[in-house]
Formats: structure tokens, sequence, C-alpha cells
């Protein structure tokens, strides 16, 4: 399957996204001007990748910051993970960034997919 | 060219640290930021300040790009930040249809009306139940501004003359 990588930018977060490697993440910061249309190529991604996962999927979110049209894109990539078996999403947060380490509290009660918190 | 001392003393007694006049776009948006940013890492700001008036900063921004369009005669809008020893202050005015007045109201007057809690629950409902609307936004500006600073957000209709309404909004960020 092909491997999804974009390089992040002041505005739009790094992302790779890597089946054979086992890589997924989305990490940096997320303001794009059009967040619907940023996250699409990921929403695709994932679709296509639900058609034959691999066993384990540890997807990653090390987000310093999101505004929030991009929470609604990423609830939207957490609810299409949702579907998906053997999904782990491991949530990092920096020590002293309570308001992310909430953010992903929410997002945990929002989906039912494990989620492993973890600081940077 | 006694405006131009006269707007100084205005800045230097707001205690404004930026002010920014014009047209609003992504790209000034980033600029924005980014010069927010260097003034509160040279003054050695904590972090986590920074990161919730840079939050609080985005929403703001990108509510004037998002909704620039709305009125006919004057594209253009002013966003301050304001430092003092106590808060950040966060500003911003902008030209709105006068139809949008009572909306706008009412969504502000639930916000400023719910406790921490009461937010969370708001921000919750709307992110599960709301798509994202044609101009890019999900609905959850004002909700997160409330729930980063911590604070009311306070707001000002002014009537305009050419039949719209000035719409300033003003967020604070304690720094303690």
């Amino acid at each position: 399957m092909e491997i999804l990588n974009l390089e992040g930018t002041e505005d739009t977060p790094k992302i790779i996204l890597d089946k054979g490697n086992g890589i997924f993440e989305i990490s940096g910061r997320s303001l794009p001007e059009d967040s619907a249309e940023f996250y699409q190529p990921v929403l695709d991604w994932i679709e296509e990748y639900s058609k034959a996962p691999n066993g384990n999927t540890d997807f990653m979110f090390k987000l310093e910051y999101f505004n929030t049209a991009s929470s609604k894109l990423i609830l939207d990539v957490l609810s299409a993970l949702e579907d998906i078996d053997g999904v782990n999403i491991l949530w990092y947060f920096h020590e002293d960034d309570e308001d992310m380490e909430e953010a992903g509290e929410e997002f945990s009660e929002l989906v039912e997919i494990p989620f492993e918190f973890k600081t940077y | 060219m006694k405006y131009i001392f006269d707007l100084h003393q205005t800045m230097l007694e707001q205690n404004l640290i930026l002010v920014y006049e014009g047209e609003f776009t992504q790209e000034i948006t980033k600029s924005v930021l980014a010069m927010a940013e260097r003034n509160m890492d040279s003054s050695g700001e904590e972090s986590s300040i920074k990161r919730k008036v840079f939050n609080v900063m985005v929403e703001c921004l990108q509510n004037i790009v998002k909704h620039a369009d709305d009125v006919e005669h004057n594209h253009s809008a002013v966003f301050m930040i304001g430092k003092q020893d106590n808060e950040y202050i966060i500003v911003s005015g902008n030209p709105i249809k006068r139809d949008k007045v009572d909306g706008l109201k009412s969504k502000l007057d639930q916000i400023n009306s719910l406790d921490k809690d009461g937010l969370k629950t708001l921000y919750k409902d709307i992110i599960k139940n709301t798509e994202i609307s044609d101009k890019g936004g999900a609905g959850l500006g004002f909700v997160d501004m409330a729930r980063k600073s911590g604070r009311k957000l306070e707001y000002e209709f002014l009537d305009m003359e050419d039949g719209d309404s000035f719409f300033c909004l003003k967020s604070s960020i304690a720094r303690v």
C-alpha cells in the first residue's frame, strides 16, 4: 500500500502513514486554512487501509497545537480508525500541556478505541 | 503628523504589543502569530501561557478570515494584543451583517453562562453533532476561546453607517 508522507509546515502537521513499516503518525501543528481539504487524503488512506489492516495499528498523535476546525477532523480520523481491529491510539502531550492532555481524554471519551497517554 | 504620536501614545497607554488593521487571510494569520510568538519568546513568557494565548489568537484570527466576506463594503478588520502585568488581552473588531447580530449574541451569551464543565459538555456536543460548515468552521471557535482563556468573552456590537455592525470581541488570559 502506498505511503502517505507529508512534511510538516508552520500551519499543517507532519503525517506519515506507512503500512509496511507500521508507522502511523500525525505530529506538529494543525491550523490549516481548510482543514477538511487537508485531512481528506488521510481519511482516504485510512479507508483503503481498513480493507486489509495490519494485526496491530499503533496510531500516534503528537500534536503541539491544533485549532478547532482540525479537532473536528481529528475526530473524523479517530472515527474512521474505530472500525479497524487492533487499533491503539498513542496520544502524546508535552508534560506541562494540560490542555493537550485533556483534549486527548475528551477524544478518548468520544470513540471506542483504547488510548495510551504519553508525555514528551 | 501628530496622529503618529497619538497612535503611539494610545498603544503605550493600552499596553498594546501588536496592532494589525487590514485584510485578514491565512497568510496574515500566520505572520501575526509568528510576531506574537516571537514577542512572548523574547520576554521569556511561560510556555503554558504562551500556548493559551496562541490558541485564543488562532481562533480569533481564523474567525475573522472565515467571515470577512459576509459583508459587502468593508473587508478590513482590526486585531490587537495587549500585555499587562497580570494578563494578556486579545481583541478583535470586524464588520458583520446586522442580521447576524442576534444569533451571535445568543451564542456568546450561552457560552458566557456556562462554567468549565458546561463548556466541556457543549464542546463535546458540538464536535459530535456538527459538520464542518462551507466556510470551514466547526462552530467551536468561541467555545474553545472561553475554555482556553478561562474567562468570559466580552463583546459589543456597534452600528456602522453603511448598515452593518462592528463586532468587538475581547478575551483575556491570566499571566499567573
